[in-house]
């Protein structure tokens, strides 16, 4: 047994049990399998409907709205599926039985957490490269080269891990505190959209996604992310969480 | 199941301890103490705190005071890891997750605990409860009798030094609770300490060594027999076949009986002291005084007639 410190072997377990049950949960499997491809259409529609000749400020401004909704992946998607992780559970009245193993909350967190985490990364890149890859091929040249600056697609790259995290510390923290599904995951959907306004505002040219600024930002979402992760682990109340009342 | 062998020592010390949520006491002031490879029923009516102490006692909610000791180690928050490694709950409600097949509930949970030859020990679980052909079913096509079978599976698993089992045949039809009860049993056999609140009393009777009853308090503890001799007197019924012309003569003088009364069934009930005495007395001056006895056997109070001794007795102090 571990002891004083997080047991990977749990985390494992729950991040194995999270997978399984999201494959076979009909809800959870739609909504990150059809939400993608909405988010997608959006944008390769503008990026088509843009001529060569379009002035800069508005061929930064379409580019910016398709970004935009590309962002809305890593954002939504992980928000719908953790904020069912712990309210879910106990719906299902499977809480009770795991709080009685030896599993510690943060490790129970941080399992949930990266279930969510891993399949929105893997979506949300897929869908990113097939949107390049689109651009690339069918777009006009001059389309595809603003899509293709190196800043653009670093704060792509960057941003879209940060915003998953975010959007599933947030959907966590909201399931620990709510006990219906549905209010959970619409108060995680409007809670994952405020960091959005960072990428909103490079993808529209407000601001220069410089290398410097876009590690700068990122190394200030990382360390929100890492904060919320102590944070809602300090939320999770096992008394309160079973009986509905706080020890 | 129990592969290790106990620490010295009880496997439950419960000391003066308490719960209250805010202005509500859920219980209080409860002390016993459940030796290794005892069956020890917990037993009380809806609301009486059953749930919450072995809540408490599997460390999901801190006691208001009091002390505790669990498998060996203090109950407290450091504790918390260690003891629930060395127990396993089994809550009201098994609580699986009935999009994943039997065996896969039962994986997830050998993962929780990190236990060694994972595939072995589930085969083994589930040879136990009788379910070793259902490991692939998924557990929402089970009945609520075989999820309650898989909940018990999963408590094995472990080879718990404790294992609480709250309420484990609340709502099964009669056939799958006395398969549950055949379960218990057999774990009984082999020396598993078990924690069983119930509320089903012939249950509590077939199965513990001994048994608390708890209204908030804990009203009284020991073997069943036990609890019947401390709170009903001994009673000889007495049944003639014509009412008798006057049964202060006979029944007065007895030796070993205390008093008498006549039942609603026009039985004699004789109070005595000394059944083997009082009972040859009976006849003998039952025959002098010409009577044809018909019966004459001792009342068998139930843990039935306890438990209502008890609570009905709360419920009155509560009334005045």
């Amino acid at each position: 047994m571990t002891t004083g410190q997080l047991s990977t072997t749990r985390i494992r377990a729950v991040i194995v049990k999270e997978l399984r049950d999201y494959r076979r949960n009909r809800f959870i499997a739609y909504t990150m399998a059809i939400m993608p491809v909405l988010f997608m259409i959006a944008p390769i529609v503008v990026i088509f409907s843009l001529p060569g000749d379009v002035p800069a400020a508005k061929l930064d401004k379409g580019i910016g709205l398709s970004l935009l909704y590309l962002t809305l992946i890593p954002a939504l998607v992980p928000a719908v599926v953790s904020s069912y992780a712990v309210v879910g559970e106990r719906e299902q009245g499977t809480l009770e039985p795991v709080l009685t193993t030896p599993l510690r909350r943060e490790e129970l967190l941080l399992g949930k957490a990266l279930a969510a985490y891993l399949p929105t990364l893997v979506i949300s890149y897929v869908m990113y490269g097939l949107f390049l890859a689109f651009a690339g091929l069918f777009a006009h040249p001059n389309v595809a080269d603003d899509i293709f600056q190196a800043g653009r697609i670093l704060a792509q790259l960057l941003f879209t891990p940060l915003l998953a995290a975010w959007s599933i510390w947030a959907g966590i923290a909201i399931s620990t505190r709510t006990s219906d599904v549905r209010v959970s995951q619409q108060l995680s959907t409007l809670v994952s959209l405020p960091p959005l306004a960072v990428t909103a505002l490079m993808g529209f040219g407000a601001i220069t996604p410089t290398l410097r600024l876009a590690l700068l930002l990122g190394a200030g979402l990382l360390a929100i992310d890492l904060a919320a992760w102590r944070l809602v682990s300090a939320m999770f109340d096992r008394e309160r969480l079973i009986t509905g009342s706080k020890a | 199941m129990r592969a290790e062998t106990p620490p010295a020592g009880p496997a439950l010390v419960v000391e003066n301890l308490t719960k209250r949520f805010g202005e509500r006491t859920a219980f209080q002031d409860v002390s016993f103490s459940v030796e290794y490879g005892e069956v020890f029923g917990f037993l009380g009516p809806n609301g009486a705190g059953k749930t919450t102490t072995v809540r408490t006692l599997g460390t999901l909610i801190v006691p208001s005071s009091g002390t505790a000791r669990v498998a060996g180690l203090p109950l407290n928050a450091d504790n918390g890891v260690a003891i629930r490694s060395r127990i396993a709950v089994m809550p009201e409600a098994p609580g699986l997750y009935l999009r994943l097949s039997v065996a896969e509930n039962l994986a997830y949970f050998a993962g929780l605990y990190e236990l060694p030859d994972r595939r072995a020990r589930i085969e083994r679980a589930l040879k136990a409860v009788g379910l070793q052909n259902r490991a692939d079913d998924l557990c929402r096509s089970l009945s609520k009798g075989l999820r309650q079978r898989v909940g018990l599976a999963r408590a094995l698993l472990t080879d718990p030094q404790v294992l609480f089992l709250d309420e484990p045949t609340s709502g099964l039809d009669p056939v799958a609770a006395r398969e549950v009860h055949d379960l218990i049993a057999a774990l009984r056999e082999q020396g598993v300490t078990i924690f069983l609140t119930t509320h089903r009393l012939a249950e509590a009777e077939r199965l513990c060594d001994r048994v608390g009853i708890m209204n908030t308090t804990l009203r009284t503890i020991g073997r069943p027999d036990e609890l019947r001799e401390q709170l009903f007197s001994k009673v000889l019924e007495i049944r003639t076949r014509a009412p008798l012309a006057d049964p202060a003569a006979v029944f007065g003088a007895l030796p070993g009986a205390d008093g008498w009364h006549q039942g609603e069934n026009g039985a004699y009930l004789l109070t005595v002291t000394d059944p083997e005495q009082a009972a040859p007395a009976a006849a003998r001056a039952l025959v002098a005084a010409g009577a044809d006895l018909l019966a004459l056997s001792p009342t068998q109070h139930s843990l039935e007639d306890v438990y209502l001794q008890l609570i009905d007795t709360d419920v009155e102090a509560q009334q005045r």
